[in-house]
């Protein structure tokens, strides 16, 4: 993975001091909350109900386990003990000091790590494919291109104050597994006549006006990508609206001028923005790409590997992915236990993961944004040791993509925005579908969970999603059926008015009846639901 | 409002600006002042004749202001560029980098956190409207040169 030169460490190394002089100018008085407020959000720094939150960077997911170790250290010096993965694939602490978050960022950058553009009206961390490097269906290796953004995106001096903040996302497979055409700008990468380069679409979003990121360049090289995203951010930074911060993400301004007209616009930036020299020589694309070099993996290594175990053999059906290394596997862990909060784990189990990685995957871990962790290089032959390290730390649940591997959004438990609890929903209803052999039987079924209409729980894109709202004072939670975030993206359509905590558990139940009565040999839930529509389903949610 | 910092070695031009409407209206004056909803463009044409031109930042988070000092940089403009309005010190560092080279912040600037945060970063990503050679151009200097 990359590893920071002297002029990213310097960078970094500058902006422990940078911050640890604003709080210190926060805490004497010198500034107000006010003034302050903009700095620490540039730092991933909120103020939640109950303490300040940090997040902290994980570049397109990517951790080394040295870095994993730090994050586990971090829960335990300066929080509760525990760390809660995010939707963004990055980590975030709910209960940090003020006065102790320029240290936590001093630990951080002796690893290479950072809080940067966590937050604020700004380009926030790149994301990108958790099974970069590693999967069987990639065109290439995406993290070089998504390490070429963020150092493009660090501090740029243009467009640190944005109308709205600004999130960007790289794939490079034909499976999507990133939610790209529902960021800010969503690149895909691919080759054309033998040559590398993305495939850009720009205004896609969920928030309270979630829309589909239209395609507005069929292919821009290497060589032109910055010059071309200078222009895509220009023309929203001019023209972005800023009279309302609820239509001020770049979806609105492409919607409302049109994509043809958007493009238009920034052909005619990049023209002119093209003749600039911003853009670095193909070479630097090459440094960065050398250190995501295909790790030393076992030539020979065997694919068949004893299953006789069931419950081994389930865990290792649900939870590995296909590798394009033979005798080599993705391993998924599940950070969804039935009844546990989606995306959070205590320190022992993150020092767990980093030495898994550190024995058996090349020392590398990713974050998904489903809110798991993944071992993306592992030998099959492993396995079976990793599965039982895992089981005995509660972290072997195999239920990747099956109902209850919830997504959901810190909710009202702790979040200043929220309208509704997520978490205590999303653990009834892991609850209601505990059985195993039901959720198996169910299939893949994405589920997810927004306490706000903000939509940090992707309830947009959920095959089921529900959306915390309030009502008159008490938790109302609508349903929604028949989103995804795949490379079939598409948004959810509400079923219909709400229901209390309780309700919406008993709805779903009626919606996967449903399923299982109209649905036709091989098809996935969402399948059904794009063939029959969404009448059957009111029908026995209402009728 | 305290006296503009400037980042330049010429006297601060004095002469007060005038809106964009009345320099286009025919005005020979020589310092304008451009609103963030305005289009920097429209100056092309008169900008060797500009001394001064005056971003107006009604809000810090409007950062409208940091395109126009670009654009207006990148077209050749080589006269003074000030902020102006609601410019916290924090942010000069990146208005500099933008084009900017005075500053008149609704707010008294505290010189001495001014100087340390204009001096805190000598190593920029990215290319931009200063003198500061990107880090990937520092990485490739050999190459490149």
């Amino acid at each position: 993975m990359y590893q920071y030169d002297q002029y990213d460490q310097s960078i970094v190394d500058a902006r422990v001091e940078e911050f640890r002089d604003q709080v210190k100018r926060r805490l004497s008085g010198a500034i107000t909350e006010d003034q302050f407020k903009p700095l620490r959000l540039m730092n991933g720094l909120y103020l939640q109900l109950h303490a300040y939150m940090l997040r902290v960077a994980v570049p397109y997911g990517t951790l080394s386990s040295r870095q994993m170790h730090l994050l586990a250290h971090i829960a335990r010096k300066y929080d509760r003990g525990y760390g809660h993965f995010t939707t963004r694939q990055n980590i975030q602490y709910n209960w940090i000091k003020l006065e102790d978050a320029p240290d936590i960022l001093a630990e951080l950058a002796k690893v290479e790590m950072h809080a940067i553009q966590t937050s604020g009206n700004c380009i926030r961390n790149i994301s990108s494919d958790q099974y970069a490097g590693a999967a069987a269906d990639e065109v290439t290796d995406p993290r070089p291109w998504a390490e070429l953004m963020r150092q493009w995106s660090t501090f740029h001096p243009e467009f640190s104050y944005l109308p709205r903040k600004f999130k960007i996302a790289v794939i490079a497979s034909p499976e999507d597994r990133a939610a790209m055409r529902l960021h800010d700008i969503g690149i895909e990468l691919l080759e054309k006549d033998g040559k590398l380069g993305a495939k850009v679409f720009v205004g896609g979003g969920m928030g309270r006006t979630p829309m589909i990121a239209p395609e507005i360049k069929d292919f821009v090289g290497a060589e032109d990508l910055l010059s071309y995203l200078e222009a895509c951010l220009r023309v929203y930074n001019r023209y972005g609206r800023r009279d309302n911060i609820y239509k001020a993400r770049i979806k609105i301004l492409v919607h409302e001028i049109g994509a043809d007209e958007y493009r238009r616009q920034v052909e005619e930036e990049f023209a002119h923005v093209k003749t600039l020299g911003i853009d670095p020589p193909v070479a630097e694309l090459e440094r960065i790409s050398a250190f995501f070099a295909a790790p030393a993996y076992e030539a020979g290594a065997p694919d068949e590997i004893d299953l006789s175990d069931p419950d081994f053999r389930i865990w290792v059906q649900a939870q590995t992915v296909a590798h394009k290394q033979p005798g080599y596997t993705i391993v998924n862990i599940s950070l969804k236990p039935i009844g546990g909060i989606p995306g959070d784990a205590s320190a022992d189990q993150i020092d767990l993961m980093a030495d898994l990685a550190e024995k058996y995957s090349f020392d590398e871990l990713r974050v998904t944004h489903a809110q798991n962790i993944v071992l993306p290089n592992v030998k099959k032959a492993d396995l079976y040791a990793i599965w039982q390290a895992l089981d005995a730390a509660g972290l072997a649940t195999p239920n990747l993509d099956l109902i209850s591997d919830i997504i959901a959004c810190p909710g009202l438990d702790y979040c200043s925005l929220a309208n509704a609890r997520s978490i205590p929903v999303a653990q009834k209803i892991a609850e209601r579908f505990a059985d195993l052999d039901r959720q198996r039987d169910l299939g893949e079924l994405k589920l997810k969970i927004s306490g706000c209409i903000n939509a940090c729980g992707h309830h947009h894109a959920g095959h089921i999603g529900i959306l915390g709202v309030d009502r008159k004072g008490t938790e109302n939670y609508q349903l929604l059926l028949g989103g995804s975030g795949a490379e079939d993206v598409s948004l959810g359509k509400i079923t219909g008015p709400g229901f209390d905590e309780d309700g919406v558990v008993d709805a779903i139940e009626k919606v996967t009846d449903t399923y299982k009565a109209l649905r036709e040999d091989g098809e996935r839930f969402v399948d059904t639901y794009r063939r029959v529509g969404i009448e059957p389903f009111k029908e026995a949610i209402y009728g | 409002m305290s006296n503009p910092v400037s980042l330049h070695d010429r006297t601060l031009h004095e002469e007060p600006a005038v809106t964009l409407d009345a320099f286009l209206d025919q005005s020979n004056a020589t310092a304008v002042r451009i609103e963030p909803d305005e289009d920097v463009r429209a100056l092309f044409p008169f900008l060797d004749r500009l001394a001064l031109i005056e971003v107006s930042f009604p809000a810090f988070r409007d950062g409208r202001g940091y395109s126009a000092a670009r654009i207006l940089r990148e077209a050749g403009y080589k006269g003074e560029l000030r902020a102006q309005g609601d410019v916290l010190v924090d942010q000069i560092p990146l208005m500099r980098r933008c084009g900017f080279d005075s500053f008149a912040p609704e707010h008294p600037v505290d010189p001495e956190v001014l100087k340390a945060t204009l001096e805190r970063y000598d190593q920029f990503y990215q290319g931009a409207a200063d003198a500061a050679v990107p880090v990937w151009k520092r990485r490739h200097e050999s190459a490149l040169a």
